[in-house]
């Protein structure tokens, strides 16, 4: 049981998000958490003024419980399944947080500096988590998927679409990294 | 049933993501500043276990567990779309330290602030259908 309270290694994760794959594969769906995004606009009434919304979403529902499912998998694992949710990261990248006035890291899932519920009360850190939304959102849906269905689905299926965009993934993450973050923290 | 099958698929995946620590902020940084192979093993072993199981399937032509023909829908090519559209996410992705897959992680496990990172999320998505036509793809 201890093994399972302590956090999983890359060579358990990742075969077990292969499985998740495989699965979604063989129940005849795919895998994609960004969809989602799109449905819940369709549900909200969007499609009714812009035909990008205007879908089946009926048809996407068996996503939206996969999505809930994760969630509910999240509360699972945080309090039942975690003995320390500290995330132990690399020294230098903890002292690099440090500098950066992230207190939090290395002892922490998340940096506190970010998504504590003091921060509701804070403009600064309230723009900065709805700027990320909405380029997550806006990104996955130009590039036509996201994590999942592009660097997973998309690169298992070997398509080139996919390569381009994890390629993008990772320009867009280093630049924000490396040259934003230091302007922004 | 296979609401159930799916609530079932979803719950699985979201404690993967959360014990795996690809939901945490912090892993995506250091994934960024290449200083831990954590999350190039999860995704490489993802991705290279991930083209063994695409390829069995579409090569035997493989049934679905309902009996339909699997069919995997190969995206459309292109590339103004994926490069600047994959450029945005990644910027998103770092900032916010989560794609959509942890958000709904994060906000069971109780983070209350990914909810406003989540709900910017569905507006960049309207954005999108709003912008559609008008940009490059």
């Amino acid at each position: 049981m201890s093994i399972i309270l302590e956090p999983w290694p890359w060579y358990v994760s990742g075969p077990l998000i292969s499985l998740t794959l495989f699965v979604l594969l063989f129940l005849g769906k795919k895998f994609s958490m960004s969809s989602n995004l799109r449905t819940i606009c369709a549900i909200g009434g969007a499609g009714k003024s812009i035909s990008f919304f205007h879908f089946d979403w009926k048809a996407q529902r068996w996503n939206l419980i996969v999505a809930f499912g994760v969630l509910i998998g999240g509360y699972i694992a945080a309090n039942f399944l975690t003995a320390s949710e500290a995330v132990i990261l690399n020294p230098t990248t903890v002292s690099d947080l440090h500098a950066l006035g992230f207190e939090s890291a290395g002892s922490a899932y998340l940096p506190l500096e970010l998504f504590d519920n003091a921060i509701f009360s804070d403009m600064k850190v309230l723009s900065i988590l709805i700027l990320g939304g909405i380029l997550v959102g806006f990104g996955a849906r130009y590039a036509g998927g996201c994590t999942s269905g592009h660097a997973i689905s998309g690169l298992s299926n070997l398509q080139l679409p996919s390569l381009i965009a994890v390629v993008g993934f990772f320009i867009g993450g280093l630049i924000m990294v490396h040259v934003l973050f230091p302007l922004i923290f | 049933m296979r609401s159930l099958i799916y609530l079932v698929v979803g719950i699985f995946f979201g404690i993967v993501l959360f014990k795996s620590e690809a939901a945490s902020w912090f892993r995506i940084y250091e994934m960024f500043q290449f200083r831990a192979f954590k999350m190039y093993g999860i995704i490489g072993s993802a991705v290279l276990l991930g083209i063994i199981i695409t390829q069995l399937i579409k090569r035997n032509k493989i049934k679905s567990f309902f009996g339909e023909q699997i069919v995997i829908e190969p995206k459309e090519n292109g590339f103004k779309r994926y490069i600047i559209g994959g450029i945005l996410f990644g910027l998103g992705w770092a900032l916010a330290g989560a794609c959509p897959g942890p958000m709904y992680v994060l906000v069971g496990a109780g983070f209350l602030p990914v909810i406003v990172v989540l709900g910017a999320a569905i507006i960049g998505t309207f954005l999108y259908g709003v912008l559609k036509d008008k940009l490059p793809h």
